[in-house]
């Protein structure tokens, strides 16, 4: 029966059997288990994605707004100032730095964004005109670029979930699909050939049984027959010693004398 | 999975984008170069004379070789030139985003990111 199925290679024994319900428990509960994890990420996937959503759509706004400040700034200035600006670049303002957000055993890293004090490599740029509006417009960008970073930890968050997630659920499927069949394929072998056994000890027992039975019938026969043909001679010799046994126990209290017992 | 020691030193901004979007996002002070023998930037402008096999060079150094970018920002209509690469990136280190610019208004289809959120919801 289970012979051509997939089980694991054991001996069918009690001992075996024992294991394999064993292990058939244990991958049920780690089955249960990460089937919740699954649904835990599942579920916190599936925020991430709808905010990821509104931060894409929320960035496309900022961004305008930001690119409309810096055309102010070009108008203000009188002049395209992006190559000063690129070449008077040294040190970062705004950096970021990252923190982890445990969620159900997985660790989701988060951008967060600050602002370097005491640096500030433009101090020069819209000096002479504009500078108000190159202060607003660097405003603005700083915002933008907030709401990036938001979005950039969102997506992070996003794409290590994913990961996760499909590990966790190939490893249900793996649980579910080939260890728990196997492990139950394992369990009737198991079973089966122990009945196979057990059959084949009961009709050993009957055929011990009927053997013993047979030779005890020939044993009785050969006996019978033994007496018969003794009482027969006995029948032709005249009563010998028949007598002796049967008087032998009456006698024992009319006895003659008992001998003296010495210990 | 990502390792603490891999992303602990990002602490700057990337950016490949137009002149008008680099600009912007300097002055919001992201711009970074490093000590003067190999000064790097973190910044990349690109028109319409720069080819392809610069943006992917400067693109390929800000994702893999540079150790100390958490984000890299790209201007949409750029990641359409190198699109390729873009959808092949996958990992979560630095963090690839697609921005976008003043001439090009920001289409979410196109988007890496985007698109495989709507491939898991089967839209």
């Amino acid at each position: 029966m289970s012979g051509a199925a997939d089980r694991e290679a054991v001996f069918p024994t009690r001992q075996s059997l024992g294991l394999m319900k064993a292990k058939l428990k244990g991958a049920e509960t780690g089955h249960s288990l990460l089937k919740r994890k699954s649904e835990a990420l599942t579920k916190r996937f599936r925020e991430i994605t709808r905010r990821i959503d509104e931060a894409k759509r929320k960035m496309g706004r900022v961004m305008q707004i930001a690119s409309l400040s810096l055309a102010e700034v070009t108008y203000a200035v009188g002049g395209n100032i992006g190559f000063q600006i690129q070449e008077s670049a040294r040190a970062a303002r705004f950096r970021i730095r990252t923190k982890q957000e445990n969620v159900s055993g997985v660790l989701l890293p988060t951008f967060e964004s600050y602002l370097t004090e005491g640096n500030n490599d433009f101090a020069m740029t819209g000096l002479g005109k504009g500078g108000q509006q190159v202060q607003r417009c660097r405003d603005t960008y700083a915002r933008a670029v907030e709401a990036l970073v938001e979005l950039a930890s969102l997506q992070t968050a996003f794409v290590i979930l994913d990961e996760v997630i499909k590990v966790v659920n190939r490893r249900v499927n793996a649980i579910e699909h080939v260890i728990i069949p196997r492990t139950e394929n394992t369990i009737k072998y198991i079973n089966s050939e122990l009945d196979e056994l057990d059959r084949e000890e009961f009709y050993r027992l009957k055929k011990v049984a009927g053997k013993k039975l047979r030779d005890n019938a020939a044993l009785d026969a050969e006996m019978k027959l033994k007496r018969e043909e003794k009482a027969a001679r006995e029948l032709a010799e005249g009563q010998p010693e028949v007598q002796e046994d049967a008087s032998g126990p009456s006698d024992l209290l009319a006895a003659e004398e008992d001998e003296d017992v010495i210990f | 999975m990502a390792s603490q020691a891999d992303y602990k030193d990002r602490q700057f901004l990337a950016v490949i984008g137009d002149e008008d979007s680099v600009t912007g996002l300097l002055l919001a002070g992201i711009g970074h170069v490093t000590a003067p023998p190999d000064s790097q930037k973190n910044f990349l402008v690109v028109d319409a004379k720069t080819d392809n096999a610069t943006i992917e060079a400067v693109f390929e150094q800000f994702t893999t070789e540079r150790k100390d970018i958490g984000i890299v920002l790209i201007n949409q209509h750029i990641a359409d030139r190198i699109r390729h690469r873009v959808d092949t990136y996958t990992a979560a280190f630095p963090a690839l985003l697609e921005i976008p610019s003043k001439d090009h208004p920001y289409d979410p289809e196109k988007d890496s990111v985007l698109r495989r959120v709507r491939r898991l919801f089967g839209e």
